[in-house]
């Protein structure tokens, strides 16, 4: 049998990783698909595995609001959620980010209604994009577990202060079983040491938390926001080496450069479409077609500088995501376009979206991508819906 | 990489079966394993699938499985023309029957029957067919060894149940493998 090494879902590697960064409070409300992940965790607490206070809350309103009371006295929290959760607790989201409280939330990546659906795309995550928090996708398993632990260390930082969101794709990662290497929790604790908040709620040393602002300091609150997580680019790239050193994985920070060096198409894409995207760049590869995979690992702080490097010689370039603003064009696109466009050059660019509700993007629909790269077939649109089951598109 | 489809009934552990078979090739083989079930809520009684990869390099694929290599049957009446979809030609399918019944929906594929319902009554006292079927498609495919199949069940399994189902594993495994030489 494999040493440390444990045949478990997406959930439950969030689970455990959860665990070994030794969190004092945890407040969730059961959401599927990421139900799992908070059922162990409450399994953990229960039979004392886990020294945490675990808080069954009424809602994901209330999660978040439990979340920063517990982060303002100075302990390590967790939450997850996923979907109509997630957006259930918007309000709260910007709560935590404007108070600087570094919270680690898991977030099921999962559609949202109407109509209603219970399986995976990114457009929970992704609409709230502007909410100040950290955002990362793990492609499996084993990158959300690390995530995880990097999570806090990142987050806790005292120059970043900002809560972060580590999204797994639905179904796809969190019910997919497979084997994850289990950390020593010797090890964890010597990565990522006990939280202490410079900002902690005390009766020695009484502060004005949770306060309103004037049209006098509101910019400046703000502005030292988007400085704090423009900082944490820096403390991303330092923890992954970190990680590497005690763990002996990495994660290349940012942004992963999947044979991307020599390529004329490259497709950036974010989880779990990532693995299926790197066979097809392999196949390809053999094939004689100079192709290559962007994985992007962070969207907030966004990796512009990596995206802009990568891409430089590259003649065609698609986004593909499960995601769209709806009236103009998916999201990641938008960000990857903007960072390419400052440097004056103007590749092929396109934007596939689909695998919207859990539709399958099976390996064939990522070969016909490449090939669009490779042809640069013109079309009207620079948004693609592939795979779409409709003759027509009314607005298109 | 291999691909397995496992038909079942709600409640009749055949996501289980698709796990044993991934603990197998993972933790007891220097193997790598994907299990999944086909996503979405679960309803006692109702066809259910599950899904095993088998590769020896990490396995990237995340997409459904397009074409399975094996498929297993936990109940026959399951059987009809449209479970004939997404099967590798040369595929192997394995069936719980008893032995009347005929296949006529899946005749140009290579079947192989065995009476799991019999042996897990008789050994287990209940007709879960499960282990029972994950030992036959160890017998047929070769996938993993019988020893790593048994550790699976003693690795995933409460105690109680751990001896009567790996005796189940490797009865049906010697039943097949009868079958098979």
């Amino acid at each position: 049998m494999k040493k440390n090494k444990l045949f478990i879902s997406g959930d439950e590697a969030i689970a455990i990783g959860t665990k070994l960064a030794r969190p004092h409070v945890i407040a969730a409300y059961p959401i599927t698909p990421q139900t799992i992940a908070v059922e162990r965790l409450s399994d953990m607490v229960e039979n004392g595995e886990l020294q945490a206070e675990y808080m069954h809350v009424e809602s994901e309103h209330s999660a978040i609001s439990a979340a920063m009371g517990a982060s303002a006295v100075g302990a390590r929290t967790f939450t997850a959620s996923s979907s109509q959760g997630l957006v259930y607790m918007a309000e709260g989201l910007h709560y935590a980010s404007g108070g600087r409280f570094p919270i680690v939330m898991m977030n099921a990546n999962r559609s949202l209604a109407l109509p209603w659906s219970i399986y995976g795309d990114q457009r929970d995550s992704l609409g709230l994009l502007d909410s100040g928090w950290i955002q990362v996708y793990a492609e499996d398993a084993q990158e959300a577990l690390d995530m995880i632990i990097q999570a806090y260390k990142i987050a806790e930082h005292p120059k970043v202060l900002t809560p972060i969101m580590v999204n797994i794709d639905g179904f796809i990662l969190t019910h997919t079983y497979e084997m994850v290497e289990i950390p020593e929790q010797e090890a964890v604790d010597a990565f990522l040491p006990p939280f202490e908040t410079p900002n902690k709620m005390s009766f020695e040393e009484p502060k004005n938390m949770g306060f309103s602002s004037q049209p006098i300091d509101n910019t400046e609150f703000k502005y030292q926001q988007d400085r704090a997580i423009l900082y944490a680019h820096k403390i991303i790239e330092q923890t992954d080496a970190e990680f590497d050193k005690a763990f002996g994985r990495k994660y290349h920070g940012m942004v992963e450069n999947y044979r991307c060096d020599d390529a004329d198409q490259i497709i950036v894409t974010l989880g779990s479409i990532c693995g299926t995207t790197r066979l097809i760049v392999d196949e390809l590869r053999n094939q004689g077609e100079k192709v290559g995979l962007l994985k992007i690992r962070y969207m907030r702080p966004f990796p512009e500088k990596e995206i802009q490097e990568l891409t430089a010689n590259a003649k065609a370039i698609g986004v593909l995501e499960k995601n769209i603003s709806f009236g103009y064009e998916g999201t990641v696109y938008t960000n990857v376009n903007s960072a390419i466009a400052k440097t004056g050059k103007r590749p092929y660019l396109k934007n596939f979206v689909g695998g919207f509700g859990g539709r399958n993007i099976s390996k064939d629909d990522i070969r016909k991508m490449f090939t669009t790269l490779k042809t640069q077939e013109k079309t009207e649109n620079t948004v693609e819906y592939f795979n779409l089951n409709v003759a027509t598109d009314e607005r298109r | 990489m291999k691909e397995i489809r496992w038909h079942g009934r709600g409640g009749q552990g055949g996501f289980t079966a698709s796990r044993l078979l991934g603990i197998a090739a993972g933790m007891f083989e220097d193997k790598h394993a994907l299990a999944f079930p086909s996503f979405g809520p679960e309803r006692r009684g109702a066809p259910v699938l599950a899904f095993t990869k088998i590769d020896d390099k990490k396995i990237h694929d995340r997409s459904e499985v397009e074409q399975s290599d094996y498929v297993v049957i936990m109940d026959e009446t399951l059987v009809n023309e449209e479970l004939a979809n997404g099967i590798a030609p040369n595929a192997t399918i394995l069936i719980n029957s008893s032995g009347d019944r005929t296949f006529d929906a899946l005749s140009k594929f290579n079947i192989i029957t065995i009476d799991a319902t019999s042996l897990a009554l008789d050994i287990l006292g209940r007709p879960i067919t499960n282990t029972a079927m994950f030992g036959a498609l160890v017998g047929a495919s070769g996938l993993v060894s019988i020893e790593s199949a048994t550790n699976s069940i003693k690795h995933e399994m409460k105690p109680g149940l751990v001896d009567k189902n790996v005796q189940i594993v490797e009865k049906a495994y010697e039943m097949i493998k009868k079958q098979t030489v």
